[in-house]
């Protein structure tokens, strides 16, 4: 049993990788609908025995929101959007693998030093949630354009998701159910925000957001203007 | 059982360009062609040495000497790396290490004399091969640290008497990943296709065909026999990890050995005929995709 729950984790951890080293947009999103398919099958493995029907539910709501309608939805709003389909990231994608292999030994580092609840079935899974919701913010951080935001921000969600399945495997199957209906909520209303901001700017980079301003540049100035 | 300690390195040095032969084969036989025929690359050799060296004025005794210092350090690897389930002829603790510095100094020979030429074409391709190196090795020795830990071995020899099926069950993920990051340093390091295509002559694409360019006659075929031979170490490496099979018959240990070593021939012909070369900035992101995934292995091991 916990052989399968390492390898599943170590898959988890090779979904964040390829997360950081790809650069099209719509691969990031078949990676993370991967990510959150693989997700789906920790309750399964984390409640030791016979899962229960609590298990199979979260494990079946998992499923099928991360891996199938929240990829839906995105893959929807990049063809709504008409971008380029590149990620465009601020920081190299070597650079980033770098730092995701950097940031698994952080939390490897941290997580040896954490008091556990000896419930934990595997020695990986605290270290590969913690990693998760590192690469997640790394992604949120260091990548352009909306889309990879909110991909990071839902990586972000699935460590913590991977962190409470596996530190309370008994916490109330409504508190797992409301966070996820929160995070299908959050990824709807971002990708709202996506098409508005596209048509806004004919663009999804939120770099663009800087130039939104309450006041506006004195003519002939040198484009800053001064604050009010 | 020990009869592959002796065996092995006669086997390397005839057998070697054979793999060449075999990844030809399967490429030619994918693509719908007939194909050269195995011995291809023994006779291109034989052709090749009975033609005379010639050398340029501005090249100095560097040039000379390089194709056979590489083709002697590749040969002294064929000692260390083991084979068939034997322990190879020299072995002692770290002599991994050994195995991955005769690789570097056949490479630094390789380099040097490309340097020599002068041509601002064979220095471009010295600086791609040395930087695609230096993150090569990095992946290499953190794939063999993996495997030595779980061996609790740091000789070649040990690590492979240690491992089996048994051993890599209980590493769980680790070998998957080892085998991953072996194969892109094999590929990486022989030229071979998602980094270097070994067929092209099309300039701003070489690497290691850019750096033999000058060279002709008996010194190119060292360089071809050299590469033939560094494909079967490294080779070796990979089907080491990847086959623990003992039996304990040296002869089917053998025979195992022998047929992984022709299957990651065909593999290489598989993927060379259905992948495309990486962009030459994608190249370090796929050896240092190697480096973690060998680190993550590492990690599971020291667990």
């Amino acid at each position: 049993m916990t052989g399968w729950l390492d390898t599943l984790l170590v898959l988890i951890v090779l979904t964040n990788l390829k997360l950081l080293g790809s650069g099209r947009l719509g691969g990031c999103i078949r990676v993370v609908a991967a990510q959150g398919i693989l997700l789906g099958g920790l309750p399964l493995l984390a409640a030791g025995e016979v899962p229960g029907t609590r298990a199979l539910l979260l494990s079946a709501a998992g499923v099928g929101l991360k891996g199938i309608v929240f990829p839906w939805l995105l893959l929807r709003a990049l063809r709504e959007v008409k971008v380029q389909r590149e990620v465009r990231p601020f920081l190299g994608y070597t650079a980033s693998m770098l730092l995701g292999g950097g940031v698994l030994g952080v939390a490897l580092w941290a997580s040896a030093r954490m008091p556990l609840p000896p419930a934990v079935r595997s020695s990986l899974l605290v270290p590969v949630a913690l990693a998760t919701m590192l690469t997640g913010l790394l992604v949120v951080v260091s990548r352009s354009k909306a889309i990879t935001q909110v991909l990071g921000y839902l990586v972000f969600e699935n460590g913590i998701y991977a962190f409470g399945v596996g530190i309370a495997p008994d916490a109330p199957v409504l508190v797992e159910l409301g966070i996820l209906l929160d995070v299908f909520v959050a990824v709807f209303v971002m990708g709202i925000t996506i098409f508005h901001i596209s048509r806004e700017f004919d663009d999804i980079d939120t770099e663009q957001l800087s130039a939104l301003r309450d006041w506006r540049p004195a003519p002939g100035s040198d484009g800053q203007g001064t604050a009010p | 059982m020990r009869a592959w300690t002796w065996l092995h390195p006669v086997v390397a040095l005839v057998l070697a360009p054979l793999l060449g032969g075999l990844i030809a084969r399967t490429k030619a036989v994918l693509a719908g062609r007939i194909g050269a025929p195995l011995l291809q690359p023994y006779r291109d050799l034989a052709r090749l040495l009975r033609k005379e060296s010639v050398y340029s004025r501005t090249t100095t005794a560097v040039f000379r000497a390089a194709p056979m210092a590489g083709l002697a350090a590749v040969s002294v690897a064929t000692l260390v790396v083991p084979f068939g389930g034997a322990p190879a002829l020299l072995a002692f603790p770290g002599d991994f290490v050994l195995v991955v510095g005769l690789l570097a100094i056949g490479r630094f020979g390789t380099v040097l004399a490309a340097l020599d030429t002068g041509s601002s074409f064979e220095g471009m391709g010295a600086s791609r091969e040395v930087q695609l190196a230096a993150l090569a090795e990095p992946a290499l020795f953190l794939a063999l640290a993996a495997v030595g830990l779980a061996a609790q071995g740091t000789s070649l020899s040990g690590m492979q008497a240690a491992s089996s099926v048994e051993s890599w069950l209980r590493a769980g993920p680790a070998l998957p990943l080892v085998a991953a990051a072996l194969l892109a340093v094999v590929l990486a390091e022989n030229a071979r296709i998602p980094v270097d295509d070994p067929n092209t002559h099309l300039e701003l694409t070489m690497i290691h065909e850019v750096m033999v360019l000058d060279h002709s006659g008996p010194d190119l075929a060292f360089i071809l026999y050299g590469s033939a031979l560094k494909l079967w170490v490294m080779g070796a490496l990979l089907v080491n990890v990847v086959l623990p099979i003992r039996t304990g018959s040296a002869w089917t240990d053998g025979a195992v050995s022998l047929g992984g070593m022709a299957l990651l021939a065909v593999a290489i012909g598989l993927i060379e005929s259905s992948m495309a070369r990486l962009r030459l900035t994608r190249v370090p992101q796929l050896l240092v995709g190697a480096a973690t995934l060998a680190a993550l292995a590492l990690v599971l091991v020291l667990r």
